[in-house]
């Protein structure tokens, strides 16, 4: 057993090649669509419909992304990127803040009721979201928050999952910690403020990169409740780019559109990923 | 600094009662053990006085207020948890100053009171660090850091030696209580450790089942138990314990007599201490001796006797055993018999 794993930790010639072979050859197979859809933002139309397609980027990076940007199809490319981003982020804090302090009250306080209540958050994880799609929309719709930011976050900021996760992270804080604050003289909001929240720093930091990308990732949603193309976000904005008809679809600006709309995914993952495994290794608790 | 009165305080959670009517007045800068075994409700109490746990029945008067329905803070007291309950997030400084800070004192002035209890307990170099880069003795202090930056009326201790090892639990329990002499502040401590209790305590609670066994000066519970339990937990190794019957002016063990102390007739609980026991080739106890442990200043002999009941002796210096069933013979002077009511465990005489 144990000479098993030196094995795999020190892993010599032959082995040594054969698992990076298959990993760059794993790592090309994901690559190469994004590779594809980077060539196609950087050529012009007529080079992208006549077949061989190119597999080496072309001369117009900045005409199509400028293009893109600013001109877009139906609505510019950044006015979609903005309403993604405030969105996203309106989510993720909206969903952080609510779990929260729901697993606050949920962990905290006793009341009648209170273990109903996390049944009752918890049976909500087992609908998709689809499934009470069409009352959601009749709710909001009723609120006039049809085309709007409100509209847009308010009905995905609920979070079962996250309640749960907050509620096993705070069972795993000792009793003595709330005792000892209780004997400080805190009241339990400044437990909450001064000693819960910065407590869970590491698992706010790990929730918002899942929860922006699930935001940002959202297109059924969106889909259904904007009409106006100044309010769609860019995940369903690709798909409204598409011509309807026989008009012919602008490709080099599509795929700086889908290019574009990667990278603030990217930056989140790869930015909060240092807080994250920084707290992961120094752990405190 | 401050008195504490608990006037027959008793604690229900639903229908069982976990403290069954406490009594006790403590002095100004008094240093009060409460000790017993898990369950027996010791830190339930220490809870209550601390305002954690609500108080059923009784009254608990701390300086010359009523207590009973004070929040914690209002009570002028601070306590230190046996896990120390450092807010692992924050510096030492800000541990000890987060009292303070809620209390809305200025933040020269927490800083004063900060560095005055640090250097108390030479604790200055660590006020910038993190309470997981300590060792467990300084969160130790650390926790009573926290309690002196209050300058509370009292102090309440959990079990707050119980997660250090056997050296450093030595060497706190000295500093702790060369602290509380030097600070002259009421003190509550809770322990399940009877050489903490005997050591530390100016007078202690032995606590049983909810019911406070006997509340003395440490010799005082040693010398005269006044029940067959807080006879036995005091003590170590346990007190010997032996069904006699008392009869023509002596105690019967089997056939073995001893002297009757109080004269008493009919069945009767004896109590012996292993350390009072001497060999003595004229003694009336007859011990076969099965197992030796030499601790260096004396010797455990563990053993039956005629009657096949378990005994242990406790005798100075070395003891070699013969390769087992050595025959010892061993008496006591009658001032260290303790002899118990066989029903109720009351002391008699």
């Amino acid at each position: 057993m144990a000479r098993e794993i030196t094995g795999m930790v020190e892993r010599r010639g032959f082995g040594l090649w054969l698992t990076h072979l298959v990993m760059i050859a794993g790592v090309l197979v994901i690559f190469f669509p994004i590779w594809l859809a980077f060539v196609a933002s950087t050529v012009t139309q007529p080079e992208i419909v006549r077949p061989p397609m190119p597999l080496w980027p072309g001369d117009q990076l900045i005409e199509n992304y400028t293009a893109a940007l600013f001109a877009g199809v139906n609505v510019p490319v950044l006015t979609m990127l903005g309403n993604s981003l405030i969105m996203a982020v309106g989510i993720a804090v909206g969903k952080i803040i609510i779990s929260l302090t729901s697993a606050f009250a949920i962990v905290y306080f006793r009341f009648p009721g209170r273990n109903m209540f996390f049944w009752l958050i918890f049976l909500t994880l087992m609908l998709p979201v689809e499934v009470r799609i069409v009352p959601t929309y009749e709710v909001i719709a009723g609120f006039g928050m049809l085309n709007s930011y409100q509209g847009l976050i308010f009905p995905l900021i609920a979070s079962a999952t996250a309640t749960f996760l907050f509620r096993q992270f705070f069972l795993t804080i000792p009793d003595e910690l709330a005792e000892a604050a209780h004997v400080d003289g805190a009241s339990p909001m400044q437990f909450f403020w001064d000693i819960l929240l910065p407590m869970s720093r590491t698992n706010i930091a790990a929730l918002f990169v899942i929860l922006f990308i699930y935001g940002w990732n959202q297109y059924l949603w969106p889909l259904l409740i904007t009409t106006d193309p100044s309010m769609n976000t860019i995940v369903m904005g690709i798909r409204q780019m598409f011509p309807s008809g026989d008009d012919v679809a602008d490709w080099p600006v599509i795929m700086a559109t889908s290019i574009l709309a990667m990278i603030p995914p990217v930056v989140v993952v790869i930015s909060m990923q240092k807080l994250f495994i920084r707290g992961l290794v120094d752990s405190e608790k | 600094m401050a008195t504490v009165s608990l006037d027959n305080i008793k604690k229900r959670f639903g229908p069982t009662e976990v403290i069954q009517g406490v009594s006790l007045d403590v002095a100004d800068g008094e240093f009060i053990v409460i000790v017993g075994p898990s369950g027996c409700g010791k830190s339930t109490l220490l809870r209550m006085v601390a305002g954690l746990e609500t108080i059923t029945e009784g009254e608990l008067r701390i300086g010359d207020r009523r207590a009973n329905d004070l929040e914690p803070m209002d009570r002028d007291i601070a306590m230190v948890f046996q896990n120390y309950a450092l807010y692992p997030h924050m510096s030492v400084a800000q541990n000890m100053g987060y009292g303070l800070k809620i209390a809305g004192l200025p933040k020269a002035e927490i800083a004063t009171k900060v560095a005055d209890a640090a250097k108390l307990l030479q604790l200055t170099e660590l006020l910038d660090r993190k309470p997981r880069q300590l060792s467990g003795g300084q969160r130790q202090r650390v926790a009573m850091g926290r309690a002196i930056v209050r300058a509370p009326s009292v102090f309440l201790f959990d079990e707050p030696l119980s997660n250090l090892d056997a050296k450093l639990r030595v060497q706190m329990r000295l500093e702790i209580r060369e602290l509380q002499a030097k600070l002259g502040i009421t003190s509550l401590y809770v322990t399940h450790d009877q050489v903490e209790a005997m050591t530390m305590a100016d007078r202690m609670i032995v606590m049983n089942a909810g019911r406070a066994e006997q509340i003395g000066t440490p010799l005082d519970v040693y010398e005269r138990p006044a029940t067959l339990f807080a006879a036995q937990f005091i003590g170590s190794p346990s007190m010997n314990v032996l069904e006699v019957e008392g009869r023509d002016g002596a105690l019967w063990l089997g056939d073995m007599r001893l002297p009757n102390p109080t004269g008493h007739i009919g069945p009767v609980m004896l109590g012996l201490r292993p350390e009072h026991l001497t060999p003595d080739p004229e003694g009336a106890i007859v011990m076969q001796v099965l197992l030796a442990e030499p601790l260096g200043a004396n010797t455990l002999l563990h053993g039956k006797l005629a009657t096949g009941q378990g005994f242990t002796a406790s005798l100075p210096g070395v003891h070699a055993l013969s390769h087992g069933g050595e025959t010892l013979r061993l008496s006591i002077s009658p001032a260290n018999m303790h002899l118990f009511d066989t029903a109720t465990g009351a002391r008699l005489g």
